[in-house]
């Protein structure tokens, strides 16, 4: 039996690693939500002397304005929105790359690859925006969100289609599918999991960017999630409870999404990405 | 990821004409090629094309005002200023040691979580909760934590007789410590990456190897790590090309500072655009663009010419 006693000690070992290395960071935010100012002002990991976490949500919500309602209200229509064009158009290129070898694929590789290694150019950028009239809107915001996520959607499907037989795409075909529907109705839900995939990793990656909205979408009407956190740190002081609250409240979609999608991310992944 | 799948999904290997089986020719049209067209229209014009624009104008003078076309000032600029040279310097520390520590600790992590230990499941979902806190987020927090009077690491340290350093505000720890908590935040993907790898090694080398009277040592060495080389593959070039670039945790956590010994690139292209130096902001992307590409590519093309075939 000894197996079994290795088993649960190295397994005991780790729950004991992971709780002080991945917990207590987790505990420290949720306990600083629920304190008072001044009690949070020491920065202490201490249990709060009141509980006040309900007053700080209420607050952090009054914040300017009801900022924060209006920044989910963006933040979720730029992730739907960004999402939704990025895998549909990413799933098409990828089925396309994966069927059907052309002289083309090299090429279109070398511009998935620069999509993932290429830093993007703030100021060009921003410049392009400019005229084309999207510069500081949230739709501009989606389709830059588009135009970097893309690359890792593209090669994810295109790995994935590649292990999917074509039997079906063969049938289909016989029984007068055009590409479209071939593409809808076929490839589309074999796609399923990975899909899925995509979906949380993606969404996850655009609710939580801060970088992008700063360059590309300024002014506090614009604020997403992640912007709001600013509200509670000043030069002069910082707010830490509040902070520690606007935290916790961000964080709960990506933590929502995760929960509900667990299995699906490591299967996906598992299936697509990485064949060993 | 295609590119660092193996060579085995024979689609997914960039293909030379004459070395695939013929197709009939009524099977292409069902794959035409306008599906590529609407992703690549965005993709050309807000990602190509500034990229494009960003070597023209990195040799000029750009303000608000006017563009004025100046060579390689710019460039002299970059390097002889020492705040620049020392963000060139870092780009690469940070690079290099989050890589690194994600590599070894993913695999440990994954192996471990690949195996029968007690808990597993709770493991695996702790293990990826950082990705889902904002990188912001991650970086005030750690803010706290590591704050050199209050934070708690310190507090605990003192707890046991150790006087904690500075961790963010002494310019030599600065940016270490936020090496340490990028690996905190990243682990958890080269983990499951990692996981996603070994799950794929049969089961039968391994009988095989203890029936011979393999070690476990021996069977990690020389079953697993080279099996598991595609997932290396992955997470080094993802990790690096993250790693090169990283910019919001560096921002949140010391903003470049004290003084500028945590800068890197990507928060020097930041800091030229805030002022307005937009020319000076452009070169400095064509640089990190130099570096980038100098050290993904050749990696890139010797971790793909070395895989091991299942």
């Amino acid at each position: 039996m000894s197996r079994a006693v290795t088993r649960h000690v190295t397994g005991g070992l780790a729950v004991l690693v992971s709780a002080v290395v991945f917990l207590v960071p987790f505990a420290f935010i949720v306990l600083q939500s629920f304190k008072t100012g001044q009690d949070s002002a020491t920065l202490k990991f201490t249990w709060p002397v009141d509980f006040v976490l309900l007053e700080n949500i209420v607050t952090v919500f009054q914040t300017r304005d009801y900022m924060l309602i209006t920044a989910f209200i963006n933040s979720t229509i730029l992730t739907v929105l960004s999402v939704s064009i990025m895998v549909v158009l990413s799933a098409m290129i990828g089925w396309v790359l994966a069927r059907r070898p052309s002289r083309w694929n090299p090429v279109i590789t070398f511009f998935i690859l620069a999509g993932l290694i290429v830093p993007p150019a703030i100021v060009p950028t921003a410049w392009i925006m400019q005229s084309l009239g999207i510069f500081n809107t949230l739709f501009g915001l989606a389709l830059i969100e588009v135009a970097y996520g893309m690359s890792f959607c593209v090669l994810l499907f295109r790995a994935f289609v590649s292990n999917i037989p074509r039997e079906l795409d063969e049938a289909a075909t016989i029984d007068g599918a055009g590409p479209i529907r071939l593409f809808f109705q076929v490839g589309f839900p074999l796609l399923k999991s990975v899909i899925v995939t995509a979906i949380v990793v993606q969404s996850v990656a655009v609710f939580n960017d801060f970088a992008n909205p700063l360059y590309f979408l300024p002014g506090e009407e614009n604020a997403t999630v992640q912007l709001t956190l600013f509200n509670f740190q000043s030069q002069f002081q910082t707010t830490w409870n509040l902070l520690f609250t606007d935290i916790l409240l961000i964080t709960i979609p990506p933590l929502v999404m995760y929960i509900f999608f667990n299995r699906q991310i490591v299967a996906g992944m598992t299936s697509g990405a990485i064949k060993g | 990821m295609a590119t660092l799948a193996p060579p085995d999904s024979t689609e997914a290997v960039v293909t030379v004409p004459g070395q695939r089986p013929p197709r009939r020719r009524y099977a292409n049209a069902m794959y035409p090629h306008w599906f590529v067209l609407p992703g690549a229209a965005i993709f050309l014009v807000l990602f190509i094309a500034p990229t494009f624009a960003s070597f023209y104008y990195a040799f000029t003078r750009w303000t608000l005002f006017d563009v004025e076309f100046i060579g390689f000032d710019n460039f002299v600029t970059f390097f002889t200023d020492p705040q620049l040279s020392k963000g060139f310097v870092n780009t690469l520390i940070f690079g290099g040691l989050t890589s690194g520590l994600k590599i070894v600790l993913g695999l440990l992590i994954g192996v471990l979580l690949t195996s029968e230990i007690w808990a597993r499941g709770y493991l695996r979902a702790v293990i990826f909760f950082p990705v889902l806190v904002s990188t912001v987020g991650v970086g005030i927090t750690f803010q706290a934590l590591m704050d050199p009077y209050d934070g708690a690491i310190n507090q605990a340290l003192a707890w046991v007789g150790i006087d904690g350093p500075g961790w963010l505000t002494d310019p030599n720890l600065a940016l270490y410590s936020i090496i340490a908590v990028d690996v905190w935040r990243g682990v958890g993907l080269a983990a499951l990456i990692y996981m996603a790898g070994l799950v794929a090694i049969p089961q039968e080398y391994y009988e095989a190897a203890k029936v011979d009277g393999a070690s476990g040592w021996h069977r990690f060495w020389n079953i697993t790590l080279p099996l598991v080389r595609p997932a290396t593959t992955t997470v080094i070039i993802l990790s690096l090309i993250g790693g090169l670039r990283e910019f919001q945790l560096i921002w949140v956590m010391t903003g470049g500072g004290p003084g500028f010994a945590s800068d890197v690139l990507a928060s020097v292209i930041y800091k030229q655009y805030a002022y307005g130096f937009f020319g000076l902001s452009t070169a400095g992307n064509v640089v990190l663009f130099v570096v980038v590409s100098a050290i993904i590519l050749p990696l890139f093309w010797w971790l793909n010419r070395k895989q091991t075939d299942l």
